[in-house]
């Protein structure tokens, strides 16, 4: 299943709908790291809001497009996931270091906001 | 005593999505929270991947146990794969052979109550746990 990406102002919006397979989240980090260049997007939110499971392998995936997106020269967050699930994660010993999150897609759009207009808007 | 199983065979990433997804339905019928539901579904899409990575096909086993206090989800993971030479070291925090994701079988035997697993070299691997609600 295929995840929409949306394109808003300066950013990208992925919205993940429903489980995502392996291939499938392979898929979304290759299509968000190609479309960041193709519309000049400053940022990415991923909202992973309806998925009910993020094992190894999607926190993996999730962590190598922020780093990926992020030599790219846009910023990313994870946005929406759900209290079970990071549960889950940190029980499972995984971490999703260097990424940024927020809790929803309001809070993510505030943060990357503040963060790029810190960021390069300063002259 | 144990109710009927199902098996989910493992021969794709879509079968992975589909074991985490039955055993979900089968611990749901169990009345688990949905804290237990969700490390429910994380160590059955840990094991599937295991199994898809290192057997490439294998199947997941899902059944109710149950003993004179509690009742419980059974999850088995088999395959007649490689095997793992070193199951203690596997276990330990951190052991990946090379294209693993995450920590593996660690990782799981924390999510669950109970953990077994019996390997052997050239004939497979069966992992065994238990969630007692």
């Amino acid at each position: 299943m295929q995840v929409p990406i949306l394109k808003q102002r300066d950013y990208l919006i992925a919205s993940i709908q429903a489980a995502l397979t392996d291939a499938d989240l392979l898929q979304l980090r290759d299509a968000l790291v190609a479309q960041v260049g193709t519309f000049r997007s400053r940022g990415v939110i991923v909202d992973v809001t309806a998925l009910d499971v993020m094992d190894s392998f999607a926190v993996r995936t999730l962590r190598d497009l922020a780093h990926m997106i992020r030599l790219r020269g846009a910023e990313t967050v994870i946005v929406g996931i759900q209290p079970e699930v990071a549960f889950a994660i940190v029980q499972l010993g995984l971490i999703l270091e260097g990424v940024s999150t927020a809790l929803d897609l309001e809070e993510g759009l505030a943060f990357l906001d503040k963060k790029l207009k810190a960021g390069s808007r300063a002259s | 005593m144990e109710n009927s199983e199902i098996r989910v065979h493992i021969d794709s990433d879509s079968d992975i999505v589909t074991a985490r997804q039955k055993g979900r339905e089968v611990a749901a019928q169990l009345g688990f929270t949905s804290t237990d539901l969700t490390l429910i579904a994380t160590a059955i899409s840990e094991l599937a991947r295991n199994i898809l990575l290192y057997a490439h096909r294998g199947e997941i086993i899902l059944s109710t146990v149950e003993d004179s206090a509690r009742r419980g989800i059974r999850v088995v993971a088999r395959d007649d794969g490689p095997g793992i030479p070193d199951v203690e070291r596997a276990l330990q925090v951190g052991f990946s052979t090379s294209r693993s994701f995450g920590l593996g079988l660690s990782g799981v035997r924390r999510l669950v109550d109970e953990f077994k697993i019996v390997s052997e070299v050239g004939h497979g691997t069966t992992v065994s746990l238990k969630k007692w609600k």
